[in-house]
């Protein structure tokens, strides 16, 4: 039981990280990953997304797609139901934490387009995760995320100072940056199997 | 940007209705769709979806075709709605549209090429939120007639296909050694005694990365050129510029500074 719970986190962070390698929320990772403190916060905002949203999508897919075989709603009711979440935790925190809204409060619109989640709940239903498991992989998805944000910041700082051709200006440049980064993240391949399968 | 901005200011009325007639042109909205404002390569809009799904030329192919319908849908629609939808909540109304196609597509897709749903999974129904269809519903079909909305559709889907193609097919070609599943001579086979091995980098995740990074810096090389040329044609005949709508008007979007930066418009 934790062992698979193990798996299935450590497996979201390195080895399937939803950045690197499902390419999943790609415009907050190469927008947002200017300098560590904004890179961060979106990153706390992600989680705290990603966590509720499997919280409310995955009983909604179980209790009531399901049961009453209207499946075929589910990118529908799911993105609705996200951006419909996504502007309450806004108002909510709003309301309860202002110190907290002002520091993650722009980032939260930006997370209603942002493909991760909507790509985690659906993911958590194609592979046939068990709640608990599902938010354990919402966990997973969430710091991975995160891990991706803070090392590619750390590029991203470098790379200001570093003396482009005129042409590879931009974006160029940081998608090649990119690249480098998720070629570190592929020696991550194996470890899981030899981690925890043995 | 700003230069274009600075000739709007100065345009006469005269002038400047003319150059709305330009821009609703038929041919004007197909040569932005696929070049000038390549939603892909120019704007750089849905890059989740373009980076995972072009390890190969087939996969683009069929991810772009899916992408047209939407785009060339939901933007028709949408036009024809956009009268009757309040503006306060015309996001998750866009939205709304936008699955409605999106589970089309999915059904049959589903329904008629069960092996392609193994390779796209969950790429098409995250089709709901690429920024490409939310960003010219917003800036193009919410403004403009309906037939016109569909051509841009066509246009801009059509664009974004060819991108697509061009990264799928130099991601299999090189890291494959083969193009729509058909093997190239060149690979595998005996040239100086030794063997060319397909480079597998290319269709790593990190060689999508990397390709489309170099795809981006080529088409900026490019249409920096043909802006000089046109410019100086622009001149030459004393006409205002032609300038696009761009995407800067979704306020959903992280990477303003860093389009900016790159000289995306």
């Amino acid at each position: 039981m934790v062992q698979s719970m193990m798996i299935i986190l450590f497996s979201a962070i390195l080895v399937n990280n939803f950045v690197l390698s499902k390419f999943l929320g790609i415009c907050a990772f190469l927008g947002v990953s200017k300098s560590i403190k904004p890179a961060m916060s979106m990153s706390a905002a992600v989680i705290v997304v990603m966590l509720a949203s499997t919280a409310i999508t995955w009983p909604i897919q179980y209790y009531i797609l399901v049961p009453l075989d209207i499946g075929f709603l589910q990118t529908l009711v799911f993105i609705l139901v996200i951006a419909s979440l996504v502007q309450m935790i806004e108002m909510v925190m709003r309301k309860l934490a202002p110190p907290l809204h002002k520091a993650l409060g722009i980032y939260l619109p930006l997370i209603t387009t942002n493909c991760a989640v909507l790509g985690l709940t659906l993911l958590n239903i194609t592979a046939e995760y068990t709640f608990l498991e599902s938010i354990v992989h919402a966990l997973g998805a969430g710091v991975g995320f995160a891990l991706a944000l803070f090392l590619f910041s750390g590029v991203r700082t470098r790379l200001e100072k570093a003396d482009v051709p005129d042409a590879l200006k931009g974006l160029p440049i940081t998608l090649i940056a990119a690249s480098l980064v998720a070629v570190s993240f592929g020696g991550f391949a194996g470890l899981i199997e030899n981690l925890f399968q043995r | 940007m700003s230069e274009n901005m600075a000739d709007k200011t100065y345009l006469s009325p005269d002038q400047r209705s003319e150059e709305k007639k330009k821009r609703n042109a038929p041919m004007s909205i197909i040569l932005d769709g696929v070049l000038f404002e390549n939603p892909a390569l120019r704007l750089v809009l849905g890059t989740c979806p373009l980076l995972a799904i072009t390890v190969s030329a087939k996969s683009s192919f069929f991810m772009g075709l899916a992408v047209i319908f939407v785009l060339v849908g939901s933007e028709f629609i949408i036009s024809l709605l956009k009268n009757m939808i309040p503006r306060r909540v015309r996001i998750p109304a866009f939205i709304t549209i936008i699955a409605g196609f999106v589970t089309i597509v999915e059904f049959v897709i589903s329904a008629y090429l069960p092996a392609l749903n193994e390779s796209l999974s969950i790429y098409i129904q995250l089709i709901v939120v690429n920024c490409v269809v939310l960003a010219r519903a917003e800036s193009f079909a919410s403004k403009r007639p309906a037939h016109f909305a569909a051509l841009d559709g066509l246009s801009m889907g059509a664009g974004f296909m060819l991108a697509l193609l061009l990264i799928g097919s130099i991601r299999e070609i090189i890291g494959a050694g083969s193009i729509f599943d058909i093997g190239i001579p060149l690979f595998g086979a005996k040239i100086f005694g030794e063997t060319i091995e397909p480079i597998a980098f290319f269709t790593s995740n990190p060689g999508g990365f990397f390709v489309y990074g170099l795809c981006i810096c080529l088409s900026q090389i490019v249409m920096r050129q043909i802006e000089k040329n046109r410019k100086h044609k622009a001149n030459a005949q004393n006409q205002p510029m032609p300038s696009g709508a761009g995407c800067s008007s979704c306020g959903a979007c992280p990477m303003a500074d860093l389009k900016a930066e790159s000289g995306v418009k």
